[in-house]
């Protein structure tokens, strides 16, 4: 609460001058970043201020790096040169600064990654008990009252091998919201799913954009990012290509290689 | 014209069936497995000869024929033998079994000293039976009381040497008592030390990664007797004169160092067996390493390899025959002991005593299998990932 009131104070400040950002604004920095795997530059200065509060989608073909973009920035993966700023704290090696980025950035991966030796409920109460130590049974009430958002509060007591695909990406959403993030990293949520269940996974994700959560998300669901995202970012051989707002980008694209990708996925 | 019609709308839903007669049934059960085609039905029919064949002369020696009782050898000797069984005469000879029960079950452990070892035993049974049944609750206390407190008590009272309990050197135990002994050590020391090896063979930092490989891969490189017979006669030369520690001591040390080697492989293979996602969810939740390894790698990896870990834990409780080698005598070697007793020597006595032992052997290994199925099933919650 205390961060919060901070930032509202620095509002007001900024407040007569519109055009100058207060840092605390800035939820995700990342400057020249590059990442190789061995020789192979699979990075190549990426460079990405997200504010707090925008939605931004990320496409691209496979093999273009988005997907390794995003997990720099919780470091599961690391880069080898530039900045990466989250929430004011720099990414370096310090375990430390590391798990408390973790803590605050959520992600949901395109394999659900839920942990299937626990329950439902039990999977959401994990990381607040251990890492947050919250007591177990205000936990429990928190998960519940997450498991209620995304609509699946009567498959507490099961198993995560017991539900649909839909259910256990969503259960992963509410897993990650447990731990109240301040920025959700979406990791292509639907690739996985059957086509049926695309549409409940992708309506939790419109509510939480329309409760003005800090979104990164890899996607091709062009109607999603039509919906919901302030910014759509193309990413080609490791680079950003070309970014712009979702109209301006479906519509009059302006580089050759976006060009050819929507022409290609937009059939 | 009609043929090109690929119009069709059901108009009403199929309703399920019972499965047709034929499926169901003793009768279908003995089609399926028993006599499914040719080949199936004169397998059965070869096994069912083959249990003909052994079967009966086996009920013969052991049940039938057997000598229950007697007081020495001529019990289970033939006339010609210098006994009182008629000639031709064979049959298993459970009263030399019964004559050495005691020895058998504690070696030369003094006998009015044996209720410290019976009392112990109960201890033993009294905190492992709650601890395996799952419904009994206080799991957290009874594992401490059984793997702490128990084998502290127990020392104690099977050394004893204190409080008035004549002291009772390691060299006179035997039997039964020194092979659950060792076993229970083996085991309770080499499972978390091979959960640590493993750890630390997967570990990023390069000396405990390496301390790990060396230690795993000796230990595993070397026979067990070559473990035992260094750690009884090598050993003791390494020592400065006069220090000597306990033989039986040192046996323990031997038999769990070499077990977690293997164990720490095992349990290798369960955590490698891990996908990839699971590490990540984990990591992006913020846990720790160590919160991420015990709540959600080793559960997962360790139930993945309960059918290794109890292969390690069988294996282990019938080497600690082994431990002949440094003159210490388990439940096989007081058997084979005996069978030179000029008082119980006949040609039935050998096969009566190696059928007990091995029934005894059996049981436990059978149980541990059991056991460690119905906790297959048990913790299974249906599906990967």
């Amino acid at each position: 609460m205390a961060i919060e009131n901070a930032v509202s104070a620095d509002d007001i400040k900024v407040d007569g001058a519109k055009m100058h950002i207060s840092d605390t604004d800035v939820a995700i920095d990342i400057v020249g970043m590059h990442k190789w795997y061995g020789e192979f530059n699979v990075l190549k200065d990426i460079n990405l201020k997200v504010m707090r509060g925008e939605r931004i989608v990320i496409c691209g073909p496979s093999g273009s790096g988005k997907s390794t973009m995003i997990r720099c920035i919780n470091r599961l993966e690391e880069h080898q040169k530039g900045k990466i700023i989250v929430d004011g704290k720099e990414l370096t090696n310090d375990l430390k600064k590391i798990d408390e980025v973790r803590r605050e950035v959520g992600m949901v991966f395109q394999h659900f990654n839920l942990f299937p030796h626990l329950t439902i409920l039990e999977n959401c109460t994990l990381a607040p008990i251990w890492v947050r130590k919250t007591p177990k049974k205000q936990a429990e009430e928190q998960a519940m009252h997450f498991l209620r958002r995304v609509k699946i509060p009567e498959q507490a007591n099961k198993y995560p091998g017991q539900l649909s695909g839909g259910q256990q990406q969503r259960v992963a959403i509410a897993r990650s919201l447990c731990m109240n993030p301040r920025i959700m990293l979406f990791d292509e949520p639907t690739s996985a799913l059957d086509p049926e269940m695309i549409k409940e996974v992708l309506e939790t994700m419109v509510g939480l954009a329309e409760e003005g959560m800090t979104m990164l998300c890899v996607t091709h669901e062009m109607g999603f990012a039509r919906k919901v995202a302030n910014r759509v970012i193309f990413m080609d051989q490791g680079q950003i290509v070309e970014e712009n707002t979702p109209a301006e980008f479906f519509d009059h694209p302006r580089h050759e290689r976006t060009k050819l990708f929507l022409s290609q996925i937009l059939h | 014209m009609s043929q090109n019609d690929l119009h069709y709308v059901r108009t009403e839903m199929a309703l399920p069936q019972p499965a047709p007669l034929r499926e169901r049934g003793p009768v279908a059960w003995i089609r399926k497995n028993l006599f499914a085609n040719p080949f199936d039905s004169v397998l059965t029919i070869i096994g069912m000869i083959i249990v003909i064949m052994i079967l009966p002369p086996l009920v013969d020696w052991a049940l039938v024929q057997a000598q229950w009782t007697g007081t020495d050898r001529t019990f289970c000797s033939t006339v010609a033998q210098g006994g009182i069984q008629p000639e031709g005469w064979s049959g298993a000879c459970w009263a030399f079994v019964n004559a050495k029960f005691g020895q058998f079950m504690f070696g030369r452990y003094p006998i009015e000293e044996r209720w410290r070892v019976i009392l112990v035993a109960i201890m033993f049974v009294a905190l492992l039976v709650p601890l395996l049944i799952p419904r009994v609750p206080r799991k957290g206390l009874n594992a401490f009381l059984f793997l702490v407190v128990f084998p502290i008590v127990a020392a104690f009272l099977l050394i004893g040497g204190f409080f008035g309990l004549p002291h009772v050197e390691t060299p006179l135990w035997g039997g039964l008592l020194v092979t659950l002994t060792l076993s229970y050590v083996g085991i309770v020391v080499s499972l978390p030390l091979g959960i640590l090896l493993a750890l630390g063979r997967r570990s990023k930092m390069p000396v405990v990664k390496m301390l790990s490989v060396i230690f795993i891969e000796t230990v595993r490189g070397v026979p067990l007797i070559t473990v035992l017979f260094m750690a009884s006669v090598m050993l003791p030369l390494f020592l400065p004169a006069g220090v000597s520690f306990d033989k039986f001591l040192r046996a323990l040390i031997g038999v769990s160092l070499f077990a977690s080697a293997y164990m720490a492989e095992v349990v290798r293979g369960g955590l490698q067996a891990i996908p990839k996602g699971q590490y990540e969810g984990a990591d992006s939740l913020g846990l720790s390493y160590w919160q991420k390894t015990g709540l959600i790698i080793l559960p997962q990896a360790l139930k993945l390899v309960i059918p290794g870990i109890v292969n390690t834990f069988i294996g282990l409780f019938k080497d600690t025959s082994l431990v002949y080698i440094i003159s210490m005598f388990d439940l096989l070697g007081v058997v084979r002991q005996n069978f030179s007793d000029p008082a119980w020597a006949s040609p039935q006595t050998p096969a009566s005593g190696l059928v007990f032992a091995a029934l005894v052997f059996w049981m436990f290994c059978f149980g541990m299998s059991r056991y460690s199925i119905y906790m297959e099933h048990r913790l299974d919650t249906g599906h990967k990932r």
